[in-house]
């Protein structure tokens, strides 16, 4: 095994596979806080409920040294099925969902609708004042989008964190044939 | 099973407890866990030893445990009872140590409404625990507890809490028997041959080897304890211990370099820094053991063998990583020297040991003791001679010990020959472990010497564990090293902050003679050289709990010392060696 580099820093998105018990989300999120590790983005939901087991999506950075020793301490955890490093096991999807309210009138409101067409965005909730869009993609799509609001009367925003999956075949138990 | 057939909780407790083999129990009573207690009252095959703080309860189990290799067992009451017990949890976490703790807890109903005794169990412990559990359904309850001692004992062991409402201990529940699977915890103990293949390569063409081993050895067994010295002895390679391992491979073989780290030796700690190739097996490269990182063994190759992946690669990078058990591994890594026919490089290796042999020649735990009879006790010289002492008496002997000088003295000066015999708080640096570990391993162990070699401070933090001794005739000796200082912190308070003994010196300490006899144990005291043999023998001869008072000379300070935020071949070897103390940077200075 050749020793990690420990000089550059990187994202992960690590998925995680968990026993849907109490307590779950309360160990993983201590292990990142209590060692001080980032967490940039955390979501969590039951994703089969026959087996009862939910995914928890971790967007963490660190050196490759850290972000092996994160991956270390999670499979760890008693109720820990799989731990899968989703950025360096091969190509993935990653998408996130944000509601960005948008308060104001005339031309700005104008403009803001246009720039929601642009970028796909669906009008969820309107008054004569404000719009709530629904938006969905990569973070940085995210980003960019509420950075362009911001002039624009951008009032308030509600963020998903990240949903994510590798391409093809492969699942985080294996490969689905 | 009908309802009229079922059994309550607690009795459904006691029996799994009793199905894992369970014969001794340490713990404290309380409302919440009263119905175990009518439980226990009703039956014979577990034993309850009643402590008297439920942290000491903790530290009994792990003694229990590190003395045997069996899981130690808790009992403890909801709200302070779990509280107290947090410290020996976490200390029983950092070192590895079996322990299965039973918490009190209010009835489910009341959970979260701030009741009486009422605690977030579970949320407090999570950070000192393997793994917890709050008990919600009794139809979880027997399972839960086959779980949490197959947790506990498997993989890198570790303390597991289960929380149990006291509704769920009245209530019925139904018996399963005792499985040794679970649907996720799955941990590695067979070695992957591939990596043994490369290790076997590296190692064979050392010219500077070294094995480094930690108590990862010992929690594997006597067995693994057994294959590593073979090893060692196959390869005629240097080998050294952390803390936690001495006793792993026997202190008297030539081959052995002593305690490497803060308060190693030189010869280890400088064959260490000029090692080619090192072998970790079952340590995890502490902080106290490394020294500065960046300068940490810095021309070698590094193989580690652990059981936690997570230890790999976790402070000091390494090119063979072998995951799984320390007893498989050194069989596997026997086996596959022996395949290959392998043989050391024996003109690089005897060149390694002339170069070690100088580095011992500096004889760098070396004291003078003033032999008049009058003269001031060096702790060193007291640990040799309790040392030769116990060597000379049948008994097989136990040692525990507190956390400061007089436990770097102990792991110097008193050599270990066997695994399991060597009890001290090496994670955490617990004061107040030793004696509640020394009446754990006591229990244990009722006709094996035990002896806790303490300082004055650390005693007194689990001091009203003497009651324990007394109600249950355990004839553990507590060998005071008394200096009336906290003498780690004053050592530290002289190097490091200007001799500013700021809070380290203990006024009004008791009278310890006194103190034995209020609670009907043998009081001892040594004023100077001439008593100390008297003394000792004396204890070694009693039949019942002593406390020996060794007055010892208050200046004394333990060395070698690699000083904080030094390197290996920066060490200090003290007055003997007429060193200067090396200057110390700010960036060292925040290294405790």
């Amino acid at each position: 095994m050749p020793a990690p580099d420990n000089n550059h820093l990187r994202s992960a998105t690590i998925s995680v596979l968990v026993d849907n018990e109490s307590g779950v989300l309360a160990r993983v999120i201590g292990l990142f806080s209590g060692r001080g590790y980032n967490i940039d983005s955390l979501t969590v939901a039951p994703v089969d409920d026959a087996r009862g087991r939910s995914r928890i999506n971790v967007v963490t950075s660190g050196t490759e040294m850290v972000i092996e020793q994160i991956k270390a301490q999670l499979d760890r955890l008693v109720p820990v099925h799989r731990v899968a490093d989703l950025t360096r096991e091969g190509p993935h999807v990653a998408r996130e969902m944000a509601l960005v309210k948008v308060v104001g009138t005339g031309d700005g409101r104008v403009e803001a609708l246009r720039i929601a067409e642009t970028f796909r965005a669906r009008v969820v909730d309107t008054t004569i004042e404000s719009f709530v869009f629904e938006l969905t993609g990569a973070t940085e799509k995210l980003d960019a989008f509420i950075e362009l609001m911001r002039p624009l009367g951008l009032a308030e925003v509600s963020r998903t964190g990240v949903a994510a999956l590798a391409r093809g075949t492969r699942t985080i138990g294996g490969n689905v044939t | 099973m009908p309802a009229e057939t079922m059994q309550s909780g607690a009795e459904v407790l006691l029996r799994a407890l009793k199905d894992q083999g369970v014969d001794v129990v340490f713990g404290y009573p309380g409302g919440a866990v009263l119905p175990i207690y009518d439980a226990i009252f009703n039956q014979n095959a577990i034993r309850h030893i009643l402590v008297r703080h439920e942290q000491a309860a903790v530290h009994a189990a792990e003694g229990y445990a590190r003395s045997t290799g069996k899981v130690g067992v808790v009992l403890v009451t909801s709200g302070p009872g779990a509280t107290n017990a947090v410290t020996g949890l976490l200390d029983a976490l950092m070192d590895s140590i079996p322990v299965v703790c039973l918490t009190g807890q209010v009835p489910t109903h009341l959970i979260g409404n701030d009741a009486f005794q009422e605690a977030d169990t579970t949320g407090i412990t999570r950070p000192a625990t393997k793994h917890n559990y709050l008990v919600k359904r009794s139809d979880d309850l027997a399972r839960v507890v086959h779980e949490a001692f197959y947790i506990a004992r498997s993989g890198r062991p570790g303390p597991v809490v289960i929380d149990l409402p006291k509704d769920i201990l009245i209530g019925k529940a139904p018996y399963v028997a005792p499985v040794a699977t679970h649907r996720s915890y799955r941990p590695r103990t067979e070695p992957d041959p591939a990596q043994i293949g490369q290790a076997v390569a590296l190692l064979k063409g050392a010219k500077r080897p070294v094995i480094y081993t930690g108590g990862g050895v010992v929690n594997a067994g006597p067995a693994a304890a057994a294959a590593l010295t073979r090893f060692v002895r196959m390869t005629g390679f240097p080998c050294t211990s952390t803390l936690m391992g001495l006793g792993a491979f026997p202190a008297s073989d030539p081959q052995f370099l002593g305690m490497l780290g803060m308060h190693g030796t030189f010869e280890a700690n400088l064959a260490m820094h000029g090692a080619d190739v090192l072998l970790a097996v079952g340590a995890r490269f502490d902080d106290r053991v490394t020294g500065r990182l960046a300068a940490f063994c810095p021309g070698a190759k590094k193989i580690h063998i652990d059981i936690d992946p997570s230890s790999i690669n976790k402070t000091v990078p390494v090119d063979v990583a072998i995951i799984g058990d320390a007893g498989r591994a050194i069989a596997e890594l026997t086996a596959a020297w022996e395949a290959d026919a392998a043989t050391p490089d024996r003109a690089a290796l005897a060149e390694w040991w002339r170069q070690i042999d100088a580095w011992r020649a500096k004889q760098c735990l070396r004291f003078t003791q003033d032999m008049a009879p009058g003269a001031i006790i060096k702790p060193q010289y007291a640990i040799r001679r309790l040392h030769e002492l116990t060597r000379a008496q049948s008994k097989d002997t136990f040692i525990t010990t507190e956390v400061g000088q007089h436990q770097m003295w102990a792991a110097q000066h008193f050599g270990f020959e066997k695994p399991n015999r060597w009890m001290t708080s090496g994670g955490l640096g617990t004061m107040g472990y030793g004696l509640p570990a020394a009446m754990g391993v006591q229990l244990a162990h009722p006709d094996a010497l035990v002896i806790d070699i303490a300082g004055e401070a650390s005693i007194l933090m689990n001091i009203q564990e003497m009651g324990t001794l007394a109600q249950y005739r355990l004839p553990v000796k507590v060998f005071i090293l008394n200096n009336q200082y906290m003498g780690m912190i004053r050592q530290w308070q002289e190097l490091l902050h200007g001799s500013r003994y700021s809070e380290s010196y203990s006024n009004a300490l008791p009278d310890f003679v006194g103190l034995a006899e209020s609670f009907h144990a043998t009081g001892l005291r040594a004023e100077n050289v001439g008593q100390l043999d008297g003394v000792i023998e004396r204890m070694l001869a009693s039949d019942r709990a002593v406390i020996a008072d060794i007055a010892v000379d208050p200046a004394e300070n333990c060395f070698p010392m690699i000083p904080s935020g030094a390197a290996h071949n920066e060490m200090i070897l003290g007055p003997e060696h007429e060193d200067e103390a090396r200057g110390i940077t700010d960036e060292g200075l925040v290294l405790v």
